[in-house]
C-alpha cells in the first residue's frame, strides 16, 4: 500500500470532496503570546480522557502528590497513565460533572493546589532510547491525541513500521481556534524534536508536516526549526489550502497523498500515522523532558471574549480560570462552547475542569447564533450532499432518520460521517443534520449491543437447556440400563426372582431371632 | 452561567434560508420578465400579478386546512415562485378563471395534497400549466406577435379587458390578434411538408429562435448564470439538458436540414431555457445526487425533442418535466455517490 505514496510530498495537492470555505476568525486570538496559567485552587481531573478503557485510581483522598504523579492507571494495552496536574492534596475521588456534551458524571479526583508546583520527574530519554523503551514511556507519561480524539499515542506509534510515513497535522480545522497555530509559531523546535523523537518511536524516518495556506509564516518557522536541528532529510512542511474540514485526519492524508483511509479503517492501513503537533510537543516534554503530560494550549476565544488569547493551563483547571485569564465573558454571551463553532459542544457549567482534548473555549454571542429560525421542511436542494466532504448523500440519511430506518442509514454509510457539521451549517431549512446522524448512530449502537445482548442470554438458555436435557437423559439411561440389567437377570436366571427368593431366605433366617416391629 | 444556550453543533447560524433561495430565484427571473414585457406586452406583469394573488390565496387556504404555520409557510416565498414561473408560461392574455384553475391545482393539488413544501413529486408550476394546457387548449395558444412584427400591442386596458372579460383587443377578433408561436409554425408547417428553410423564412424567426423569443432566453440564460454564482443551483442540470438537446438533435439536422430544425432553433425556441435553468432545476421534484441530476437533464432534453417531433403540443419542455419528476426519486435511489474511503 506504502508504495501509492507520493515520492516527495507537496510537490501535488489534491482535493477532498466537499468542504467548505469558512471565515476563520483566528487572527482574535493569536494577538499575543501564549500565556501560561498557574495553577491554584482546585482541580477537577477527570478520569474519562484518553479513548479505550479507563484507568483505575492509584492515589487515596488525604493523599499528597506532585505534579506529574502517576494517579490512576489501567492494565490494558490501550491504557494511559493520568497524573496530577499540580503538586498538593487529593480533597475527593468522586462522581463529578465531566467535560462531556452530555456533562454527565463521572470519576474525577480533585486535587487542592499547594502552590509550590513540585515535580515528579521520569527519566530523560533521548534518539538513544529503544523503539519499546519510548513507547512503553509514552503510555506512562500520558501522552494521548491532543489534537481532541485523545487516541493513544503508543499505540499509534505501535502500530506502525519503518515504512511507515508519520502526518503531523497543524491544519486547525475549525474556525476560532488557533491554538496549534500558536505552538508551531512560539515552539517549533519543541514540536520538530518530538516529530523526530515519533518517528524513532516508529522506527520510521519520514515525516511531514501539513499547516494550512492561511498560517502566514508558520511554515519558514518550522522549516528553520528543521534546519537548525539538522532533520530536513526526514521531516519537510507542506503548505495546504484552508477549505474546512482539512484539520481532519482523512481530508488532511487525501490532500496531501491523494490516498482515502478505507472507510472502517485506520491510516495506517495506508502506511500512514497521524499525529497532531500539538502531541509531538507534547512527546517531546514528556520523553526528552520527562514530564507527564498534564498540561495543554487552549484558545480562549469569540466575540464574547473580552480578551481572547492562548492559555497554557494544566489538566483539570476549572473553565472558570481560563475564562478569567481571557477577561472574561461579556453579557451578550449565548453559548459557552468546548471545540469549535463548526464541532464543539456546548457547556454551563464553568466550574468543570478542562481535559487533554480541550483545544478550544469559545464563547459566542447572539450575533452569530441568534437565527435560531425554525426547523422548515428539507426541499432536497442538495447543498448538504455539494458540501459533505465524505461524499455521503446527507438528505437521504435525514429521510432515513426521520423514518427510522437504521438499517438504511447503516447501509448509506451512517458510520463515515465523521460530523463536521458542514450539512447543517448550509442547509437552508435549518435541520439540524447533525444530531439526526448522533441519534442514528448511538441508536444502532445501542441496537447493536441489543442484538448482542440477545444473542448472549439466548446462548445461555439454550446451554441450560441442553444441560438439563443431557442430564435427564443421563438419568434416564442410568434408569433404562438398571432396569435392563434387572430383566435381563444375572447369570443365574431371573434376577428378580433370584432377589425375591434371597430375601425369603434371609427372612425366615432372622424370624425366630427377632419380632417384626409394630408399625 | 445564567442563560447559556445548550445546543448541538455547529454553532454558526446558517448562513442561507428557503425565503432567500426562492428570492434569489425570484431576482434571477427580473430580466426574462423585463424581455418578456419588452416583447409581448404589459400582459406578462398582469398574468404575474393574478397568479401570485392566487397561488397566495390557495396557499393560506391549504396551510389553514391543514394546520400549519400561516406566517412561516406564507413568507417562504415558494408560493409566489411557483406562480411567477407557472405566469411566464402563459399567453400574456389568458383568462383569470384559466389561470386560477391552473393555481388550484400547482397549489392545493400537486402542492398540498402531497405534503406541502418540500413533499411534492411533480413541479407544481409545471402540474398547473399542463392542466391550463389539456383544459383549455384554445386559450392557452393565444400568443400574441412580438414587438417589431406585431400589427398592434394591447395596451393596459386592453389586457385588462381581455384578461377578465376575454374581449380581444383593438376590437379585433381573437384569430386575427393570435399569433402562433414559432414551434407552432414549425410544426404546422412540417406537416404540410414545407421545408425548414422555406418555414424560417417567417418574420416570426430570428437568428437561433423565434423572434423575441430568443432574448427572452438569453435573459433567462443570464438569470441562470446569476444562480449558479450564486450557488442556487448546480450547472449539472442545465448543461445536460441542453447538451442533450443539440447532442440528439444535431444528426437528425446534418442528415436532413430540410425536415429538422437546427440543435440551437431547439434551444432557443418554447420554454427550454426557463425549463432548463427555472423548472427542471426545481431541487424538490427533480433529482439531488450529481449523478441523478446529469439523468435527470439528458432525460428532460430528450423527452422535450420527443414531445416537439412527434406528441400533440408544440413545446414538450412541460411535459418532459413532469415524466422526469416521476423518474427522480427512483433515479436517485440508484446513483448513489462513492462514499469517500469505499
Amino acid at each position: 500500500m506504502t508504495a501509492a505514496l507520493p515520492e516527495k510530498f507537496g510537490e501535488r495537492l489534491w482535493r477532498f470532496p466537499g468542504g467548505l470555505r469558512l471565515r476563520h476568525f483566528k487572527q482574535m486570538a493569536c494577538q499575543s503570546a501564549i500565556q501560561r496559567i498557574k495553577p491554584a485552587g482546585l482541580h477537577r481531573v477527570q478520569l474519562d480522557q484518553q479513548c479505550g478503557p479507563e484507568p483505575t485510581f492509584v492515589v487515596e483522598p488525604g493523599q499528597t502528590v506532585l505534579a506529574g504523579e502517576p494517579i490512576a492507571r489501567g492494565s490494558d494495552p490501550l491504557s494511559v497513565t493520568l497524573h496530577a496536574p499540580t503538586s498538593g492534596t487529593v480533597v475527593a475521588i468522586e462522581q463529578r460533572p465531566t467535560l462531556h456534551a452530555s456533562a454527565r458524571p463521572g470519576p474525577c479526583v480533585i486535587i487542592e493546589a499547594d502552590g509550590k508546583d513540585h515535580w515528579f520527574s521520569y527519566p530523560k530519554l533521548d534518539q538513544s532510547a529503544s523503539r519499546q523503551v519510548l513507547l512503553e514511556a509514552l503510555a506512562e507519561r500520558g501522552v494521548v491525541g491532543l489534537g481532541g480524539a485523545l487516541f493513544p499515542s503508543h499505540a499509534k506509534l505501535g502500530g506502525g513500521d519503518q515504512d511507515s510515513v508519520l502526518i503531523l497535522n497543524g491544519a486547525e480545522c475549525e474556525p476560532y481556534i488557533a491554538c496549534d497555530e500558536m505552538l508551531m509559531r512560539e515552539r517549533p523546535e519543541q514540536i520538530v524534536r518530538g516529530a523526530e523523537l515519533m518517528l524513532k518511536a516508529l522506527g520510521s524516518s519520514r515525516c511531514v508536516i501539513g499547516i494550512e495556506d492561511t498560517m502566514g509564516g508558520v511554515r519558514r518557522t518550522l522549516m528553520d526549526a528543521v534546519k537548525r536541528l539538522g532533520l530536513k532529510a526526514l521531516i519537510s512542511v507542506v503548505k495546504v489550502p484552508t477549505i474546512y474540514p482539512e484539520g481532519g485526519e482523512r481530508q488532511l492524508i487525501k490532500v496531501l497523498t491523494g490516498l482515502e483511509v478505507p472507510s472502517g479503517g485506520l491510516p495506517i492501513d495506508l502506511g500512514l500515522i497521524c499525529h497532531n503537533v500539538a502531541t509531538a510537543a507534547a512527546t517531546h516534554e514528556a520523553l526528552a523532558n520527562g514530564a507527564a503530560c498534564i498540561s495543554r494550549v487552549s484558545t480562549v476565544t469569540g466575540p464574547a471574549i473580552e480578551k481572547p488569547g492562548n492559555f497554557e493551563a494544566r489538566i483539570g483547571t476549572p473553565l472558570q480560570r481560563l475564562i478569567s485569564a481571557a477577561g472574561g465573558m461579556k453579557s451578550d454571551v449565548s453559548r459557552l462552547v468546548i471545540g469549535g463553532p463548526m464541532m464543539g459542544f456546548t457547556v454551563k457549567d464553568t466550574s468543570t475542569g478542562i481535559t487533554k482534548a480541550a483545544n478550544c473555549v469559545l464563547a459566542l454571542d447572539w450575533e452569530e447564533t441568534r437565527r435560531k429560525q425554525p426547523q422548515m421542511p428539507c426541499i432536497r436542494c442538495g447543498r448538504c450532499e455539494d458540501v459533505c466532504p465524505a461524499s455521503l448523500q446527507p438528505q437521504k440519511l435525514y429521510f432515513f432518520a426521520r423514518e427510522e430506518n437504521y438499517e438504511r442509514m447503516q447501509a448509506d454509510d451512517l458510520f463515515d460521517c465523521i460530523e463536521c457539521g458542514a450539512c447543517a451549517y448550509v442547509c437552508p431549512s435549518h435541520i439540524p443534520l447533525v444530531d439526526y446522524y448522533r441519534h442514528g448512530k448511538a441508536e444502532i449502537k445501542h441496537r447493536r449491543e441489543e442484538a448482542i445482548r440477545a444473542t448472549r442470554s439466548r446462548q445461555r438458555f439454550e446451554a441450560r437447556e441442553r444441560r438439563i436435557a443431557a442430564k435427564e437423559q443421563a438419568r434416564q439411561q442410568r434408569l433404562e440400563s438398571r432396569k435392563k440389567k434387572l430383566n435381563a437377570g444375572g447369570p443365574d436366571g431371573d434376577a428378580v426372582a433370584a432377589a425375591v427368593a434371597r430375601a425369603k431366605e434371609r427372612k425366615a433366617a432372622t424370624k425366630p431371632a427377632t419380632k417384626e416391629p409394630e408399625q | 452561567m445564567k442563560g447559556l444556550e445548550s445546543a448541538g453543533s455547529p454553532h454558526w447560524a446558517p448562513p442561507t434560508s428557503i425565503r432567500g433561495v426562492m428570492l434569489h430565484v425570484l431576482l434571477a427571473l427580473i430580466p426574462g420578465v423585463l424581455a418578456h414585457w419588452y416583447f409581448f406586452g404589459i400582459g406578462i406583469l398582469i398574468q404575474i400579478i393574478l397568479a401570485v394573488s392566487f397561488a397566495l390565496l390557495f396557499e393560506a387556504a391549504a396551510l389553514k386546512l391543514r394546520g400549519r404555520d400561516m406566517r412561516l409557510f406564507l413568507t417562504d416565498l415558494s408560493a409566489p415562485l411557483t406562480a411567477v414561473l407557472f405566469a411566464l408560461c402563459l399567453p400574456p392574455l389568458l383568462p383569470w378563471w384559466a389561470s386560477m384553475t391552473g393555481m388550484f391545482f400547482a397549489i392545493v393539488v400537486a402542492k398540498h395534497l402531497y405534503g406541502g413544501l418540500g413533499h411534492n413529486p411533480f413541479n407544481p408550476a409545471m402540474v398547473g400549466y399542463a392542466v391550463v394546457l389539456i383544459s383549455f387548449p384554445v386559450h392557452a395558444t393565444h400568443w400574441l406577435a412580438p414587438a417589431g412584427i406585431a400589427m398592434y400591442t394591447p395596451d393596459f386596458q386592453d389586457v385588462i379587458r381581455a384578461i377578465l372579460f376575454q374581449i380581444p383587443p383593438g376590437g379585433m377578433t381573437w384569430d386575427a390578434i393570435s399569433e402562433a408561436t414559432p414551434l407552432d409554425v414549425i410544426r404546422t408547417g412540417a406537416s404540410q411538408g414545407i421545408m425548414i428553410p422555406e418555414i424560417r423564412g417567417d418574420a416570426i424567426f430570428g437568428d437561433f429562435g423565434g423572434r423575441g423569443w430568443e432574448w427572452i432566453a438569453n435573459c433567462y440564460a443570464l438569470g441562470g448564470l446569476f444562480l449558479l454564482w450564486r450557488k442556487v443551483i448546480t450547472w449539472h442540470v442545465p448543461v445536460a439538458m441542453i447538451l442533450a438537446t443539440i447532442i440528439a438533435s444535431s444528426p437528425f439536422w446534418l442528415a436532413n436540414p430540410d425536415v429538422h430544425p437546427a440543435p440551437l432553433e431547439h434551444v432557443f425556441t418554447g420554454g427550454l431555457i426557463l425549463g432548463a435553468f427555472f423548472i427542471a432545476t426545481d431541487p424538490v421534484s427533480g433529482c439531488t445526487t450529481r449523478r441523478g441530476k446529469w439523468i435527470f437533464g439528458i432525460g428532460v432534453g430528450l423527452l422535450t425533442l420527443v414531445i416537439r417531433r412527434w406528441g400533440s403540443f408544440p413545446d414538450g419542455v412541460a411535459f418532459a418535466v413532469l415524466l422526469m419528476n416521476m423518474a427522480a426519486p427512483f433515479i436517485d435511489r440508484h446513483v448513489n455517490p462513492r462514499t469517500f474511503g469505499k
